[in-house]
């Protein structure tokens, strides 16, 4: 080998590694070992000093699928998954084929139903405990107006997760709708022509048409929203802390109150597994089956 | 295409719909001008009195700026780092062939199925050990490795559209890897950066979870976490609570009212391209 294409060589094997060993590195000692050491600290009961060496087997599994809480936190998530799959997006869906032609005023509608995406889970959180106080809140006021004991929606656990759905769907309807929008305005010109011609109203255009067409977006969006719901979090804390009595977490809450706070670090790891296997099973089901086509 | 009968009930329903979205919204910016017995009996009306009280006390309140400030450097931080990492790696996944790059890449998109919170305690205890907790480090490292397997697949996705004339041009010339992704990738890729960018700027601004986990010093509390403190504070105090809500709420909607092209791109882009 002469020496040119040698040295050319050199520098694309350090070119390599230089560029891809900062990223390798950080990747592998923030996100795979983490997980990894979650699966292995999971076996034990342990407070996070020295190393772990008090092994339990599967005792902080066992006990997690007996822990009642641990269960409602686990129907929460995924009556929050249903509600989002079966009312949420189909509304989405709904707005986003209303707005997606160019109507008056389609442009403002659009910032406005996106605009909750982009707050903070916190400050989204925060406004809506107002909204619910039974005390100062808007809910409040429009109960009193009628004359009527306003409710504490928040601090009842009747109302409490109905209150939580609310949330949910104001502030995440609007990423769903743009989505659609974006799958809606990839769609030819011409096939929509056609359709006009052949006589076809809106309402069949829409259904034999447009959302035949932009299956695969909304198939993305069902995926995204369902491991969404399932690490939700930001908009419990503020919003109930998982009360009233434990009525309203989610695993993750779960996780941070009875894993973190307690400083339980094999039992929390535990309940991360689950998430994660959780998380992981839906992901590659449904990679390997629905978007396969994609 | 829709009769008058039909778009007036349409046009019912989007303008209900945008109240529904903005009184919420309305009510926060509102109360936060109000006294609490105005509140009580006045919670949706205008002030009966202007108190602008509870916004200037906060915007002469130091830690109001100091948690501002330290959001700031979490999100830059993250942002920075996550372009010039990911688009060094996707760089190399892109335009290099090697032995174990499929197995590589792979790797780095196994991380996208991978929930962040199965992770903390593993995460808390690596930062405690690297002794990096106390310092800002915490929190922008694991954001960027949590960041980096998606903005790689956008960033691999965009160099290979990139015309293969060019680099062969460049090569021809004797250019270097390394020169032509300074000269040429880097320059090239703004609409991906940006899109990269706004989707770790809005994440990292709206971090909860992590910083909530890592920092217990009160110098370098987020925003999120001042917050949430401020409200353990004052409780039912809700005009000072709505005033801080609403001097979040009031940067970011007009960040956004600014910047809205790019991020919503950014955002339904991102998320439709993966």
């Amino acid at each position: 080998m002469n020496s040119a294409k040698y040295n050319a060589l050199l520098s694309k094997y350090s070119t390599l590694v230089i560029f891809i060993i900062p990223a390798l590195t950080i990747f592998t000692l923030f996100v795979v070992l983490p997980i990894v050491e979650a699966a292995y600290y999971s076996f034990y009961r342990w407070d996070g000093y020295g190393d772990p060496n008090k092994y339990v087997g599967l005792k902080n599994y066992k006990y997690l699928f007996k822990n009642k809480t641990f269960i409602l936190s686990l129907k929460n998530n995924f009556y929050i998954i249903a509600i989002s799959l079966f009312i949420q997006l189909p509304f989405a869906l709904l707005v986003a084929l209303m707005i997606s032609d160019k109507i008056r005023g389609a442009n403002f509608f659009r910032t406005v139903f996106f605009l909750p995406y982009i707050l903070a889970e916190i400050v989204t959180g925060l406004i809506w405990a107002y909204i619910y106080d039974g005390n100062y809140g808007m809910v409040a006021a429009i109960w009193n107006f009628f004359g009527a004991d306003p409710p504490h929606m928040i601090a009842e656990k009747e109302t409490a997760m109905i209150a939580l759905y609310i949330v949910i769907f104001w502030k995440y309807f609007g990423i769903h709708m743009m989505i659609y929008i974006a799958g809606l305005q990839n769609i030819s010109k011409e096939v929509l022509e056609a359709a006009k011609v052949d006589g076809a109203g809106p309402v069949t255009t829409a259904w034999r048409i447009k959302i035949p067409i932009i299956l695969p977006t909304i198939r993305l969006s069902v995926f995204l929203s369902i491991l969404g719901a399932l690490q939700l979090f930001d908009i419990i804390m503020p919003l109930t802390g998982g009360g009233p009595s434990n009525q309203t977490h989610s695993m993750v809450t779960y996780l941070y109150y009875f894993g973190v706070m307690r400083m339980k670090f094999g039992f929390g790891s535990a309940i991360g597994v689950v998430i994660f296997l959780i998380c992981f099973t839906i992901a590659i089901t449904y990679q390997r089956t629905l978007m396969r086509k994609d | 295409m829709f009769s008058n009968f039909r778009s007036y009930y349409m046009y019912l329903f989007l303008f209900l719909l945008a109240g529904i979205i903005f009184i919420p919204l309305y009510v926060s910016i509102a109360g936060g001008f109000k006294t609490i017995g105005d509140l009580r009996t006045n919670s949706l009306g205008l002030p009966t009195e202007w108190i602008v009280g509870n916004y200037t006390s906060l915007l002469v309140d130091n830690k109001f700026w100091l948690f501002t400030w330290n959001s700031v450097l979490y999100a830059a931080g993250t942002t920075f780092l996550v372009i010039l990492l990911a688009s060094m790696t996707a760089f190399v996944f892109a335009h290099m062939k090697f032995v174990g790059s499929r197995f590589l890449f792979n790797y780095f998109i196994l991380g996208l199925t991978f929930p962040f919170a199965t992770a903390i305690l593993p995460l808390f205890l690596r930062v405690r050990d690297l002794g990096l907790l106390g310092s800002v480090w915490a929190v922008i490292l694991p954001q960027i490795a949590f960041g980096l397997a998606f903005a790689i697949i956008l960033f691999r996705g965009f160099f290979r559209q990139m015309p293969s004339e060019l680099f062969d041009a460049a090569f021809v010339d004797g250019c270097t890897y390394s020169q032509f992704y300074f000269k040429f990738t880097l320059p090239l890729s703004t609409p991906i950066i940006a899109t990269v960018a706004v989707i770790n700027l809005v994440g990292s601004w709206n971090n909860y979870l992590l910083p909530l986990i890592m920092i217990n010093n009160e110098n370098l509390y987020s925003w999120p976490l001042g917050i949430m403190v401020f409200r353990g504070e004052y409780i039912t105090d809700w005009p000072k609570i709505l005033a801080f809500v609403s001097l979040t709420l009031i940067p970011a909607v007009v960040f956004f009212l600014a910047l809205q092209r790019f991020i919503v791109a950014g955002l339904t882009g991102g998320a439709v391209k993966e």
